[in-house]
């Protein structure tokens, strides 16, 4: 266990640079790939309000004077102040809507886990045969699938034509759960509110059906190779010979041993599952980080755009962090 | 030039699913490069003019419908061609170039710029694109030239860390050697020697990255970030039509979105096959 304790040790201490340097990119793109007071007023502002707001946001300053306020401040754990609407700390804002993004991203990454890891199975176990190659095709397809398009569809589809699902929110607006989690499923559970319950999964189904359909392809892919060389190794063999039915084989002997790729697969997938819940949050107004992202964006309200683009940034961080201590519990040979 | 001649004879001769697959990626590409071409010629109307009566359903007149200001949709999408091939070839080209370069150089020479250099690299491919992206194009605003360069800077890393790793252990060959014992210097080596053997990779990469990089740009669009109205693009026509889903006005979202997603496929399949042909060694099984 020792050896476990000083890789989590060191896991944490290489943190701090990619933090450091994410920190650094983000500010360095805040500020010196455009203006950021022309970002916030425009081109044809009055100077003197643009005099002021630079002196307000503390742009008036030598750059690298800028960067140590920016990153000092970080250190308190200060974002900052919303430029627009009362002027809301920015990690207020964010701690409101990022419950939101976690119960779609939650709920479409075990989707696509589904879909994916049965498909790979199913295309492994047919391998070479029709079944495999339509398979594999939809795993590139559902790849290029553009997730505003596809979500449109199952809009039109289930939400205009058939009526049995809503298009867009979270919640229907009169049966908000109290807020104990900020997940709406979780809260109505634990408040005995069935209502809202049934309200917030018929809100959530067609967005993580979305966002989990399209990553589903990269699991199918990865699924399908690692069974293809657990199915062709000597253990499996011995069980066929012993006349054991082929679902247990595939689902209980070599699943199991296939399975180590996928839980790789799933930690790198995380960057993409955050930039796909950008564009499936704004297809159904679904109120989480990229709407909220977006909003700001053309209110251009540069503080918390900024405090948003950290916090992804911590956050992309913290979870590869997490994954990596992960794999050094399940797999011993990580603990170098 | 004649190693690529080499390569795409190789292409023909290998196996027969990764020749379907290129063919079949490569007819889709040239379709819809033949539709940027010849735009002005094969679009039945100006695709910003307002032509008929708007929100009609596809009929014989305008085979995909018309929009909510009665643009022709179908000339809409020919026209939209462009700006997607031209912003996804533009921005992929860029990132290669800058790419590549920063690879050569910091995986032959090393040490601490080398290391520095892939630990922001690396923080950077870390980092979800779509969301790097819709930074940059926030902070520069709208535009054509604007959109290539927020998605360019998202696809360096990949670039980079692909060469990066290539040049490690090429720079080990020993022919590498032999050319520092004859005396050539740093900038043949890694010209010269180096970057010819890493030409299949960065094709397949290129086109792989191009499919992305469509993916980000319709993205963008999407998002309000892309390039500004009334220019032709698939991204944007696909919000300007999300208004209308509410009443069912079907043909203003399926035509634009569905392009995006063809045009994708064409060059994940012309990547996959090019990679079954050049890279016989990192086939899959």
């Amino acid at each position: 266990m020792a050896s476990l304790r000083a890789y989590i040790i060191t896991r944490i201490l290489l943190t701090i640079p990619m933090v450091f340097i994410l920190l650094t990119i983000v500010f360095f793109i805040m500020r010196a790939v455009g203006d950021p007071v022309t970002a916030i007023v425009g081109a044809h502002a009055p100077p003197e309000q643009v005099v002021r707001l630079r002196e307000e946001l503390g742009l008036n300053k030598p750059l690298i004077y800028q960067y140590f306020d920016y990153i000092i401040q970080l250190l308190r754990g200060d974002l900052g102040r919303s430029l627009i609407w009362g002027k809301r700390p920015v990690i207020a804002e964010i701690l409101d809507h990022f419950p939101a993004t976690v119960e779609l991203t939650i709920s479409a990454f075990i989707i696509s886990i589904i879909i994916g890891v049965f498909l790979g199975v199913f295309s492994a176990s047919s391998y070479g045969k029709p079944l495999d190659h339509t398979i594999r095709f939809a795993g590139i397809v559902t790849y290029a699938l553009f997730i505003p398009w596809f979500g449109m569809m199952l809009q039109l589809i289930f939400g205009v034509y058939l009526g049995w699902l809503p298009i867009g929110g979270r919640i229907d607006p009169k049966m908000y759960p109290a807020t104990i989690t900020g997940l709406y499923v979780l809260d109505s559970i634990l408040t005995w509110n069935f209502e809202a319950l049934k309200s917030s999964i018929l809100h959530l189904i067609l967005p993580s059906i979305t966002l989990g359909i399209v990553l589903s392809g990269v699991y199918i892919r990865i699924t399908r190779s690692s069974m293809i060389e657990v199915l062709r190794q000597d253990f499996i063999i011995a069980a066929k010979a012993r006349g054991l039915p082929d679902r247990i084989i595939v689902f209980k002997h070599a699943l199991k041993n296939a399975f180590i790729p996928v839980l790789t697969m799933m930690g790198l997938q995380f960057a993409i599952l955050l930039a796909g819940a950008v564009l499936t949050e704004t297809t159904f107004s679904w109120p989480g980080m990229g709407t909220f992202l977006l909003e700001r964006i053309q209110y251009r309200d540069f503080t918390t755009v900024q405090g948003t683009i950290v916090f992804f940034a911590l956050l992309v961080a913290f979870v590869s962090l997490v994954v990596d201590i992960f794999y050094a519990f399940l797999d011993p040979r990580v603990r170098y | 030039m004649a190693g690529l001649v080499e390569h795409v004879g190789a292409i023909f001769s290998r196996r027969r699913a990764g020749r379907y697959t290129i063919i079949a990626g490569g007819l889709i590409v040239s379709t819809v490069f033949f539709m940027a071409l010849f735009a002005d010629i094969i679009s039945p109307y100006n695709p910003i003019d307002f032509v008929a009566p708007p929100l009609q359903p596809p009929n014989k007149n305008f085979l995909m419908g018309t929009d909510a200001l009665g643009r022709d949709i179908l000339s809409r999408i020919i026209h939209g061609s462009r700006t997607v091939l031209t912003v996804a070839l533009a921005s992929s080209i860029l990132s290669m170039l800058v790419g590549v370069t920063l690879g050569l150089f910091s995986g032959y020479s090393g040490g601490y710029m080398d290391r520095l250099l892939s630990l922001i690299m690396d923080s950077m491919y870390a980092f979800p694109g779509l969301i790097l992206a819709i930074t940059i194009a926030a902070i520069l605003g709208q535009g054509l030239y604007n959109m290539i360069i927020a998605i360019a800077v998202v696809y360096i890393p990949t670039y980079f860390r692909m060469t990066r790793g290539q040049v490690l252990s090429l720079k080990e060959q020993l022919y590498v050697e032999a050319a520092k014992a004859i005396g050539a210097d740093t900038k043949t080596i890694m010209f010269k020697y180096i970057l010819p053997n890493l030409a299949s990779t960065i094709i397949v990469v290129f086109t792989l990255n191009i499919a992305d990089a469509i993916l980000t740009e319709a993205g963008l669009s999407f998002l309000g970030l892309g390039i500004s109205p009334p220019t032709p693009d698939w991204g944007f026509d696909l919000k300007a039509g999300q208004s209308f889903l509410i009443s069912g006005y079907w043909w203003l979202i399926t035509f634009p979105g569905l392009m995006v997603i063809i045009l994708t496929i064409g060059f994940s399949l012309l990547g996959e096959g090019l990679n079954e042909a050049l890279n016989p060694r990192l086939r899959k099984r």
